[in-house]
């Protein structure tokens, strides 16, 4: 695990308002206030960490893949991406990126997909979309309410002529991004569990997350 | 942090097998597609059709559609895009999922010979006709803000508001709108990951035949693109016709054309039996 990167003089590790490590291959949900900036850290390096967002107030608001790509126009996140509800309403804005390549085409993987993608033999592995199923139920959710992801450090370049692969992740020990809310939201995020793909080097690791209230 | 780590001989036999599955994925094995499918479109058997909806531009329709039936959407007099959504008829939680679709088939760009999968990893729609092959499963629809930035002033329809009209009116809510899919939508990426509409326009007399692989309630919005590059909005009118096709044979195109594929359908004939 890599050092404390600091990327403003107002947000140190001692001044967080909340700090979580999230194991290998587990989920995780919080409440980022309007304001507030989240840190997702990559603590040992590539390592994809699938995230969701819900309007704090109303559930039924939440990240849309295609609108945040069709309003920037672009399919891969970065610094300064709005993240779109499905209503049309920013709902973070990301201010900070150490990594520089991020996904949100591709989805998170399930045991479902597993058993399409890598076999069979593939089905009864731990996934995403398992972990968020177990975190959104905590908050009155269910399987209908988990929509296409983003997929925070994962290399999913899709070339001119559609091909689209999933690649060895870019990601180094300590890269983050940091993103501020513009509206109360729920964050749930699931530690890739994958191991039969490169998104997670082969080898799924512990993530952090800093919370931080607004600078002024 | 404690974290233990998997063997070397673990993690190289894992890439290994990843790398097999990639090659075969893009190197389109066991079959090569067969690309476009012939202009002008062969006329559906009357025998056969069970019914034929003319959507106007900009508006609405969602019908239901039963394994063994296919729908031909039909450009008409040409340049619209259609947005599509479906649903499992007997479980409405299971619905189309375009990231799943690409990701498993190692593409976005979607033609005649490819699967639509649903989030359970099985088979919704065979694209078992295509003379456009340009779509888009990335971008989404139109929504009263686009529409509002790209025509100022004037009156139009949009396909999210039209989606929440078919979803609410089949007894869902807006929680159940999923990604979409935009057929004749010629979106591709730059290198810098960039949308254009590139390549052809999506010309008059194109069509779609996409097979049902389980009973689902589909839906559909005929207004343009946001990336439509005429400035007007002028929708056309969009052919849907619902009729009754063979079920897969096991050398059907689309059931044998990939790994993937063949697995998707092996997890419908687990759904069905
Ligand atoms: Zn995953």
């Amino acid at each position: 695990m890599s050092d404390f990167i600091q990327t403003s003089p107002a947000r140190s590790l001692q001044n967080a308002t909340q700090e979580h490590f999230i194991a290998a291959e587990a989920p995780w949900s919080g409440i980022v206030r309007k304001g507030q900036t989240i840190r997702i850290e990559d603590s040992y390096g590539q390592q994809a960490i699938d995230t969701l967002f819900y309007r704090a107030d109303d559930f039924s608001e939440r990240y849309s893949n295609q609108d945040t790509m069709r309003m920037q126009g672009a399919a891969y996140i970065g610094i300064d991406t709005k993240i779109m509800s499905n209503e049309g309403n920013v709902m973070l804005t990301m201010t900070a990126d150490s990594c520089g390549r991020h996904d949100t085409s591709a989805g998170a993987c399930s045991c479902e997909s597993n058993t399409v993608r890598f076999g069979h033999g593939t089905k009864y592995l731990h996934a995403c979309r398992d972990n968020f199923v177990l975190e959104v139920s905590k908050h009155g959710m269910g399987k209908r309410d988990i929509v296409p992801n983003i997929n925070f450090f994962m290399n999913v370049p899709i070339k001119p002529n559609g091909e689209m692969t999933i690649v060895d992740g870019i990601s180094a020990p300590g890269d983050y991004v940091e993103l501020v809310a513009e509206m109360d939201v729920l964050c749930v995020i699931s530690n890739c569990p994958q191991i039969n793909n490169p998104c997670n080097g082969f080898d799924p690791t512990p993530v952090r997350v800093l919370i931080w209230d607004g600078e002024d | 942090m404690m974290h233990v780590r998997r063997s070397p001989q673990e993690i190289a036999a894992n890439r290994a097998r990843y790398e097999e599955h990639q090659k075969k994925g893009l190197e389109f094995a066991p079959k090569a597609l067969p690309g476009p499918s012939r202009l002008p479109a062969p006329a559906i058997d009357a025998a056969a059709i069970i019914h034929q909806e003319i959507v106007p531009g900009g508006w609405y329709w969602s019908t239901r559609l039963l394994r063994g039936e296919a729908i031909r959407i039909d450009q008409g007099e040409g340049n619209s895009t259609v947005a599509l959504a479906a649903w499992n008829a007997e479980d409405t939680s299971e619905r189309i999922n375009l990231v799943d679709t690409a990701k498993v088939q190692w593409t976005t760009a979607l033609g005649k010979g490819r699967v639509i999968f649903s989030d359970m990893g099985r088979v919704m729609f065979s694209m078992i006709e295509d003379s456009s092959g340009a779509h888009d499963c990335l971008m989404g629809g139109s929504t009263a803000a686009s529409n509002a930035a790209k025509y100022p002033g004037e009156k139009t329809r949009n396909t999210r508001d039209n989606l929440i009209l078919v979803a609410v009116k089949l007894g869902l809510d807006r929680r159940d709108i999923p990604g979409i899919l935009n057929l004749f939508a010629p979106v591709r990426l730059s290198e810098g990951g960039s949308f254009g509409w590139l390549g052809k326009r999506s010309n008059s007399g194109d069509y779609v035949d996409l097979r049902a692989e389980m009973d689902m309630l589909v839906g559909f919005s005929t207004c343009p693109h946001p990336l439509d590059p005429d400035p007007t909005y002028q929708p056309k009118p969009v052919v849907i016709t619902r009729y009754k096709a063979a079920l897969p044979l096991a050398d059907d195109l689309c059931r044998t054309a990939t790994a993937e594929a063949a697995r998707g359908f092996e997890n419908n004939a687990l759904m069905q039996a």
